[in-house]
């Protein structure tokens, strides 16, 4: 057995998993408090809170891939906890837009999402990240039965389009999609891999 | 009679009946005494600092970089009392796409830029047509210290202490011709020292234009170093220009040449996106990008994490100095 697949195993990994997902935002808020992150703080805590959501994303929908393509079972009870820390980075991106970058202010909230509707797609993938968190516990489960609740964690899949499409729009005003194109590849794989499975399923 | 029509363009008015900008500034800032009359002696303290820094200037320089030694401007406007924002923010928080889009990027790339021997052609419809080697640019006039507020078009604010002189002393020199009514800055683009000449962002080499009038106010400076020391690569070495009034991206840096036309010379950003970035592109909170609000702006290196974004000022607070320039300009229209 791979000693990875081992290191999965131990009840210690879920902990030690949850607390390398914390690393980020130790860093960032590290950073922030002793003024480490030049010249434009505000400005690089949204966008890292943004990256980290979306790298967060990634990891969470590679879980299932991968548990299928190398046969580790064990990878499957990791899944919920780094949507849980998807969910964490996005709270913080929302976090910061609206007290960094509005200081809560709604009338200039309200004018400025009218202003730059890319600000919509990510609030909308908020949204469902917020539905998919809410029933997350095994509860939610067995009370919306599994096979609707399955239907409502696809939704994933719109979360990672919205997301996308968001980080599109916000980098074509310099026309700078190297980064998008990266997040695009690695979404369009993991999402690939279900699509052939399902066909070949059927 | 004399009819006039679209096409004759913005006609300007007999340089007799305009108020020199001198007299106007002189006005206002003699209305500005009285009205502060009341607080004259509280005054007095910051009255005879200024008469202080006079002989010398009260930024600390670097020392990264040579000496580029100045004395105070005297042009009215050119002296704001605001912080001047870190040396460390405004030489590694640069928008110059030749080196990366990542205002972090010019920081790191830009010490390939090779400025000596640099020389800045001028052309066109002047009568003293020719190359300026940065030499004799250097000694062209008087070297000044001003300290300037710059306000980029993405909604975020600096205050540089700029050392340079007017352009106006410049176009003196080369004397424009009659018909010359726009000047435009052509800048850099070497695909050999600059690694993203050649991105699909913009059409290379970066241009910039202003009409004559605004080239020729005592604002509009030509500048070859700020907090006392030759420019940084990042922020435009040797030769670049600042005009106050307009968004950072019309004051185009590493500049090789000046040619005066009649037309209205197309311009980078124009060019992109006409319905985003127009030709004036003056700082006007009223009128909003299309993709954001101009309302408001974030002041780097000062404003805390969690401080409200400070309200943007017309013409980016030199509307006293330049409002002139564009009375009657409908400012929605040209924005």
């Amino acid at each position: 057995m791979h000693f990875l697949q081992k290191f999965l195993r131990l009840s210690s990994a879920k902990p030690l998993v949850l607390l390398f997902g914390l690393v980020p935002f130790a860093w960032l808020f590290w950073g922030a408090a002793t003024d480490a992150l030049g010249a434009n703080p505000a400005e690089f805590l949204s966008r890292a809170t943004g990256d980290w959501t979306l790298r967060f994303l990634c990891l969470t929908l590679a879980i299932t891939p991968l548990r299928q393509f190398l046969g580790w079972p064990e990878l499957a009870r990791f899944r919920r906890m780094l949507g849980l820390l998807t969910y964490f980075y996005v709270l913080l991106h929302l976090l910061c837009y609206s007290w960094l970058d509005m200081g809560f202010d709604w009338a200039d909230t309200v004018r400025d999402i009218t202003k730059r509707p890319f600000i919509w797609l990510g609030f909308g993938a908020f949204v469902l990240l917020t539905l998919l968190a809410a029933t997350s516990l095994n509860r939610a489960v067995r009370w919306l039965g599994s096979k609707r609740w399955q239907r409502l964690h696809q939704s994933v899949y719109v979360v990672a389009a919205l997301s996308l499409l968001h980080f599109f729009w916000m980098r074509a005003g310099k026309n700078n999609f190297t980064e998008v194109w990266v997040y695009a590849a690695v979404i369009a794989v993991l999402l690939g891999w279900r699509v052939r499975r399902f066909f070949a399923k059927t | 009679m004399l009819i006039q029509s679209q096409k004759d363009g913005f006609v300007h008015p007999l340089a007799s009946e305009i108020t020199a900008p001198q007299v106007v500034a002189d006005r206002r800032a003699l209305l500005l005494q009285m009205a502060t009359g009341v607080a004259g002696l509280s005054m007095a303290s910051w009255a005879s600092r200024q008469a202080l820094a006079q002989s010398a200037s009260a930024i600390e320089k670097p020392g990264k970089l040579a000496t580029l030694l100045s004395t105070p401007s005297g042009v009215p406007g050119a002296m704001v009392i605001e912080k001047p924002t870190p040396y460390k923010d405004a030489s590694s928080y640069n928008n110059f796409y030749e080196f990366g889009t990542d205002k972090a990027d010019p920081a790191v790339n830009a010490h390939t830029l090779k400025t000596t021997p640099w020389t800045v052609e001028v052309e066109g419809l002047v009568k003293n047509p020719g190359k300026f080697a940065l030499e004799d640019l250097l000694k062209l006039s008087p070297m000044e210290e001003r300290i300037y507020r710059l306000r980029c078009v993405e909604g975020w604010s600096m205050v540089i202490p700029w050392v340079g002189y007017s352009l106006a002393q410049l176009i003196k020199r080369v004397a424009p011709l009659g018909s010359a009514k726009y000047v435009e800055f052509v800048t850099l683009a070497d695909p050999k020292t600059m690694p993203y000449v050649g991105s699909r962002i913009l059409d290379w080499p970066y241009t910039e234009a202003l009409r004559l009038d605004e080239a020729m106010h005592p604002l509009t400076l030509l500048s070859f170093g700020m907090y006392g020391e030759i420019l940084p690569k990042q922020n435009g070495a040797p030769v670049r220009l600042v005009v106050p009034w307009k968004y950072g991206f019309k004051s185009g840096k590493s500049i090789v040449k000046i040619r005066f036309t009649e037309k209205q010379p197309a311009t980078a950003w124009n060019k992109a996106a006409a319905n985003e970035y127009g030709f004036f592109s003056n700082v006007n909170p009223t009128v909003d990008h299309p993709r954001w609000s101009q309302a408001t702006e974030r002041r780097i290196g000062e404003d805390g994490l969690f401080a409200k974004k400070r309200k943007t000022l017309m013409f980016n607070g030199y509307e006293a100095q330049v409002g002139q320039l564009y009375a009657g300009m409908d400012l929605q229209k040209f924005f």
